[in-house]
């Protein structure tokens, strides 16, 4: 039954694939596979799903978690996307920054990239071998660079190649801190213990230190490449600014989130072998450098949706800085990756409503939003206001309970880093929304009848919305169970 | 045994060099072909439990995989691209040999200080391994044609195998295969990406492809 | 210093001249000509004594000198190098380091020779033959180093004894890695193709003859026969360090061991005429690569602990 989480989007990735006969039949594969997805979740939630295979594919609170996320998330992006490759098939291409034309990517390729990336990283959340979570992070970078080069032209193509590369160099390094791993679980008898999280955690006592504190190194940096944490980063504002953004959405929403679900699973190893401290020193520092680098980036950015990468840097920064504080702070960390990924996945998808009818990525060129798109307007003001932690919105709750559990361990000089650092965030950002969204109506070089607002375009960012608003007043307390489990799994209270 | 064995490693080591000299874009294909023709001995050799059916069936796969499909798609990429040298790298092409050898030797006093849980069958294969990982990134990091990069790539996969499959360590066959998979779609992907690339731009200079700045 | 000590220096000064002969004739079968004799070389020798010299107006002391010394130099190395199983009648421990610098010292000789005409083609070769020999004399260094640390030794002749015992042991991977890179600097000290193409007659293509363009008679006929003896040194060294086997029977051996200089000629034949001669640029880079080879030769027998 779990292995039925993955294998449902990877066979209709295939699928979809050949299915020529129009694109109707593709995007109702989509939509349909991502509800399938949606309710198979939901009912892991109700009911627990057993191990399978000696418990190498196994759902526990951290992956359902991620798992939830995933899903809602997909499900969302799934919706704006019929809406936007419709679109995309009507409007002509031409090219903003250079006037020159391009063509899009074959449907075909974009949507069954799309669901076996769903497969992948429904993979990455149920993988509880070591080995196997490596092959599906890994097998996310590769089902997603294509669609990162949807739109065919200069600079989608150096994007691609940057992420492809440097994530796939990352990756391989991580493999390596795999096979560290395996060399500091071999026991004495010339037994090895399998790579599974379960058997590695209960058998923590007896892991060799250094080697295990040298896989943690590699995986850091490994994994950390994928999450975007600086000064790994660089490959981050360039694919998830070029690429289409639905796609930036589940990518600055989702697949950071799988790579820091497998940073945490070898945390935890690392927490029952007694290695904690030297993680955590670790994690402290590359959340605070990650945030003080995308606050420098974000400083006197002109183009906005590179600002929506650079702030989704910051927040792994946080997601890492919250682990990195035992305790509360992992918990805060896990509540944190919750509301950014909601928040995140709506501002792209919001982004992308801008982008088509003001026909400009930069800044200065964006006036007057809540007179064109009304709707819009208002979600991408609302939006800048969560994202930078104001109430009532859920990421001031988590983001307060990081500094919390930073002042209660005594880490003063890193809280007062923290407040610093999301306190310039937060006028930076200002300085380059709050033009954009006031101002008289501008003219905008698309015709007029794209500057209706469709229904497709504002209903998924703004269940999102409504979303984190809820979590920010009340969490359910499922949600709360689960969060706590996670968290205890991950160094919690 | 031993002696078959060193003798991959070194053959392994001396190909990692010469991919630091060579200029020619065909030659550096063709040596990383060489590089996992070797390699693909190393787990026939390197088993415990003698040669079963499993090990030599992935012998065998990564004998295929990276004696003959890498090198077939890249030269394949490199007849589209039409391009026979590699341009101006970072760091000239004596000078990165020499400091490929002494990468080399920091890997073998840095190989000299470690205690392995298990002995290995030879001493020559954590410092071959780790220097081969370090020519790779060096390879990634210095030369300027996109397929130079992915031949750094494989090069860098390649010592991460040495170092899995010389410790002899017990991956789950569906793990190696996972892995095998995952590398070839990787090459397969950023085959295709250098084919688009020299469609687009008219060359595979990744030095030029810096529109995206800030 | 036993009876046998004579052998190899006589074997040296009396076969060295057929070396390249055997060399000769086999670039000329590759080619499908007939070829000189086989004994060419020694009446060409014989030719160039007898006749006069001319010595520019622009030369002085030392365009006279330095072939003689060249020559000189070259002997006295030859006293130094075993063969056959023999020891060398000069023999003690460090005499290798004594063979590269003598020469060395030969080609200062001819390398100071060349500039002395004041001529600019043999200031070019002279720059050229420097740089390259720069690059090939650490590599032929590290090689005998890498030989030496592992016959405990730094004598030649010790090691000529020794090392057959280690060829068949776990040092073999050693032995092979020493002979490629003295291979190849047997190619560079000798300016042979691909480093040096010793039948052109262009001079901007050329690095060694050029330097000896403006000798004639005796002094040519000195330079001719160094070089031959240079040759036979070095194939010594190659054939003396990788000769598997010692029967025990003097004789057993020396045949042995021209036979194996033969080969080597013969090789040097083949791959004359089957290899072009590399760029300019690309020279360099290969000698590094030489060098660098030797490096991995030494790294394998300290960190490795093989054997």
């Amino acid at each position: 039954m779990v292995v039925a989480l993955f294998l449902v989007p990877l066979v209709s990735g295939v699928l979809a694939y050949f299915l020529r006969k129009g694109d109707g039949p593709r995007r109702a594969l989509l939509v349909g596979v991502a509800l399938a997805h949606s309710a198979m979740t939901a009912f892991a939630w109700v009911e627990p799903l057993p191990p399978m295979f000696r418990g190498w594919f196994a759902l526990d609170a951290l992956g359902l978690l991620f798992l939830s996320i995933t899903s809602v998330l997909f499900l969302a992006v799934s919706a704006y996307s019929v809406g936007y490759l419709a679109r995309e098939r009507r409007v002509s291409h031409v090219y903003f920054e250079e006037r020159t034309r391009f063509t899009n990517e074959p449907e075909a390729i974009f949507t069954s990239c799309l669901l076996l990336f769903l497969g992948a990283m429904t993979f990455v959340a149920v993988s509880h071998h070591f080995g196997l979570l490596w092959v599906g992070v890994e097998a996310t970078t590769l089902a997603s660079a294509p669609m990162v080069y949807f739109h065919r032209h200069h600079r989608s193509l150096e994007a691609t190649w940057k992420y492809l590369l440097i994530c796939s160099v990352g990756i391989a390094l991580a493999l390596l801190g795999n096979f560290l791993l395996a060399v500091a679980a071999t026991g004495t008898s010339a037994q090895s213990h399998s790579l599974v999280v379960g058997t590695l955690v209960s058998s923590g006592a007896s892991l060799r230190l250094p080697w295990l504190r040298a896989a943690f190194l590699f995986f850091l940096v490994g994994y950390g490449t994928k999450m975007g944490l600086a000064p790994l980063h660089t490959w981050l504002p360039d694919a998830h600014s070029e690429s289409p953004s639905p796609v930036s959405a589940l990518l600055s929403g989702a697949l950071l989130n799988c790579a820091f679900l497998a940073l945490l699973r070898i945390y935890q190893v690392c927490l029952a072998a007694g290695a904690g401290a030297f993680c955590q020193e670790l994690l402290r520092f590359f959340g605070l450098f990650s945030m003080a680098i995308a606050a420098v980036f974000i400083l006197g950015q002109t183009d906005y949706k590179r600002m929506l990468a650079y702030s989704s840097v910051e927040h792994m920064g946080i997601l890492a800085l919250g682990v990195g504080l035992n305790g509360l702070g992992a918990f805060g960390a896990l509540f944190h990756s919750v509301n950014h990924s909601l928040t995140k996945a709506w501002l792209f998808l919001v982004a992308g409503n801008i982008l088509a009818v003001y026909e400009t990525k930069s800044i200065d060129q964006v006036r007057g939003l809540q007179r064109t798109l009304p709707i819009s307007g208002v979600l991408w003001l609302v939006g800048f206001l969560a994202i930078t932690g104001s109430p009532p919105f859920g990421l001031f709750l988590s983001e307060l309970t990081i500094l919390r559990a930073a002042i209660d361990q005594g880490h003063g000089v890193v809280a007062a880093l923290y407040l610093a650092l999301l306190a310039v965030i937060f006028i930076g950002m200002a300085n380059l929304v709050l033009p954009m969204v006031q101002g008289p109506a501008s003219p905008t070089p698309g015709p007029s009848a794209e500057r209706r607002e469709r229904l497709w375009a504002t209903v998924p960012p703004a269940v999102l919305c409504l979303a984190v608003l809820g979590l920010g007043v009340y969490i359910p307390p499922t949600l709360n169970v689960l969060l706590h489990s996670a968290a205890r799994l991950a160094g919690g209270p | 045994m031993t002696a078959i064995f060193d003798f991959i490693l070194v053959t392994v080591a001396l190909v990692d060099l010469a991919l630091l000299g060579t200029s020619r874009l065909a030659t550096s294909v063709r040596l990383a072909a060489v590089q996992g023709m070797a390699l693909s001995l190393l787990p026939l050799l390197a088993s415990d439990d003698g040669i079963g059916l499993r090990v030599l069936l992935f012998a065998a796969g990564i004998f295929v995989l990276k004696g003959l499909v890498f090198p077939g798609l890249l030269m394949r990429a490199l007849r589209t691209a039409d391009v026979r040298h590699e341009v101006g790298p970072y760091i000239r092409y004596a000078p990165s040999m020499l400091l490929g050898v002494l990468i080399l030797a920091t890997c073998f006093w840095l190989g000299s200080e470690f205690e392995l849980p298990r002995p290995t069958i030879s001493p020559l294969v954590l410092p071959i391994a780790l220097a081969t990982i370090l020519i790779g990134l060096l390879l990634i990091v210095s030369r300027r044609t996109a397929l130079n990069q992915v031949i750094g790539y494989i090069v860098l996969e390649n010592g991460i195998f040495v170092f899995g499959a010389a410790l002899a360590l017990e991956e789950p066959f569906l793990v190696e295969i996972g892995v095998l998979l995952d590398v070839f779609v990787a090459v397969f992907v950023m085959g295709i990406t250098i084919f688009h690339i020299s469609r687009e731009f008219d060359h595979i200079d990744v030095d030029q492809l810096s529109l995206l700045k800030e | 210093m036993t009876v046998s000590a004579i052998v190899p220096p006589a074997f040296a000064l009396v076969f060295a001249p057929l070396l390249i002969g055997v060399t000769n004739r086999t670039k000329a079968v590759f080619a499908g000509r007939q070829g000189a004799p086989l004994l060419q070389p020694y009446f060409d020798l014989v030719k160039l004594l007898g006749k006069g010299a001319v010595y520019s107006q622009t030369t002085t002391l030392v365009f006279r000198v330095g072939p003689m010394i060249g020559l000189a130099a070259v002997l006295t190395a030859s006293l130094l190098m075993p063969f056959g199983g023999c020891r060398a009648p000069l023999a003690f421990g460090g005499d290798l380091i004594l063979f590269v610098y003598l020469m060395g010292l030969a080609r200062l000789f001819t390398v100071l020779a060349a500039l002395d005409t004041g001529s600019s083609f043999e200031g070019m070769g002279a720059s050229r033959e420097v740089l390259f020999s720069t690059l090939a004399e650490p590599a032929l260094l590290l090689a005998l180093a890498a030989v030496g640390r592992e016959t405990k030794t730094l004598s030649l002749s010790q090691m000529h004894e020794l090392v057959p015992r280690l060829f068949w042991g776990h040092s073999s991977l050693i032995l092979m890695l020493v002979a490629v890179v003295l291979f190849i600097v047997f190619l560079a000290e000798n300016s042979r193709i691909p480093i040096d193409d010793p039948n052109t007659h262009l001079e901007l293509t050329m690095i060694h003859e050029v330097m000896v363009l403006d000798h004639c008679g005796p002094d040519f006929a000195f330079i001719i026969y160094g070089a031959a003896l240079k040759l036979w040194l070095l194939g010594s060294l190659i054939v003396g360090l990788l000769l598997p086997t010692r029967t025990g029977l003097r004789l057993a051996d020396l045949l042995l061991s021209l036979a194996a200089m033969a080969a080597v000629a013969v090789l040097l034949g083949v791959v004359e005429s089957t290899l072009a001669r590399f760029r300019m640029m690309r020279v360099p880079v290969f000698l590094v690569g030489a060098v660098v080879l030797a490096t991995v030769a030494l790294i394998l027998k300290y960190g490795g602990r093989l054997g």
